[in-house]
């Protein structure tokens, strides 16, 4: 398991293939990546800054894993999430799961994602033309997370 | 007295205009709410943000927490609004 915070951007073709080096067991591949918009709640956004509680954010971030790898056959993870200045096009997130075959797969990489925009410590600041806002959390989001206390 | 480090972050840390700062903790604190309680005595932002009701959520060293976790000397509490991560 491997969990990265960094102002830099990532290459997921590295990274996938790093993850999966030399490892036959893996079957299926699935990952996620997460993307600034240009527009949020109907308002323009030209770029967000995204602070975070160094430390707490890394542990959040294993314990969700940790707890994917009980739920489901996963071989390994990665979750990078960046920090700093964003703007729009730019990529925030990425979580991969490896797993042999792709139901554990697709189903690890939601749940972590899921679990990670209500469990890990990051705040966005959105900049527009009109000045800049703290993003509130959406309810849809605990709605998210929730649904996997329903499922086996 | 027990001491404990409090950290704010996101839209608490710029209202209450601070990022951490150090808090002896009184006899009659023993727990999370209790030091919600404390700094909601202050008045002001703080009464303001703290208020039972607003969209609050805290750890104790760095595990989310709610009211009746226990707090005691040498521990990080933070308070912070819902995250908004991902």
């Amino acid at each position: 398991m491997m969990v990265r915070i960094q102002t830099a951007d990532f290459d997921v073709s590295a990274e996938i293939a790093a993850l999966r080096r030399n490892n036959p067991k893996i079957g299926a591949v699935a990952s996620f990546v997460g993307v600034v918009r240009d527009v949020n709640d109907g308002g323009a956004v030209a770029g967000m800054t995204l602070e975070h509680y160094p430390g707490m954010t890394e542990k959040a971030i294993e314990e969700i894993v940790v707890q994917a790898k009980g739920r489901w056959k996963v071989i390994d993870a990665l979750v990078i999430h960046r920090v700093g200045t964003l703007k729009p096009t730019d990529q925030i997130v990425l979580v991969v799961v490896t797993s042999g075959h792709r139901g554990d797969a697709f189903a690890a990489c939601e749940f972590i994602m899921d679990y990670l925009k209500t469990r890990a410590p990051f705040w966005k600041k959105e900049q527009s033309g009109e000045g800049s806002r703290w993003v509130e959390a959406r309810a849809t989001d605990d709605i998210a997370a929730g649904r996997w206390r329903l499922k086996g | 007295m027990p001491m404990v480090t409090v950290l704010y972050f996101a839209r608490l840390r710029e209202v209450l205009g601070k990022s951490s700062e150090s808090i002896a903790l009184p006899a009659s604190v023993r727990d999370l709410e209790g030091l919600r309680a404390l700094l909601i005595a202050r008045g002001g932002a703080w009464e303001q943000e703290l208020a039972p009701g607003r969209p609050v959520r805290a750890a104790v060293n760095q595990a989310m927490a709610v009211g009746d976790v226990q707090i005691a000397d040498g521990d990080e509490v933070a308070f912070f609004p819902p995250v908004t991560g991902g």
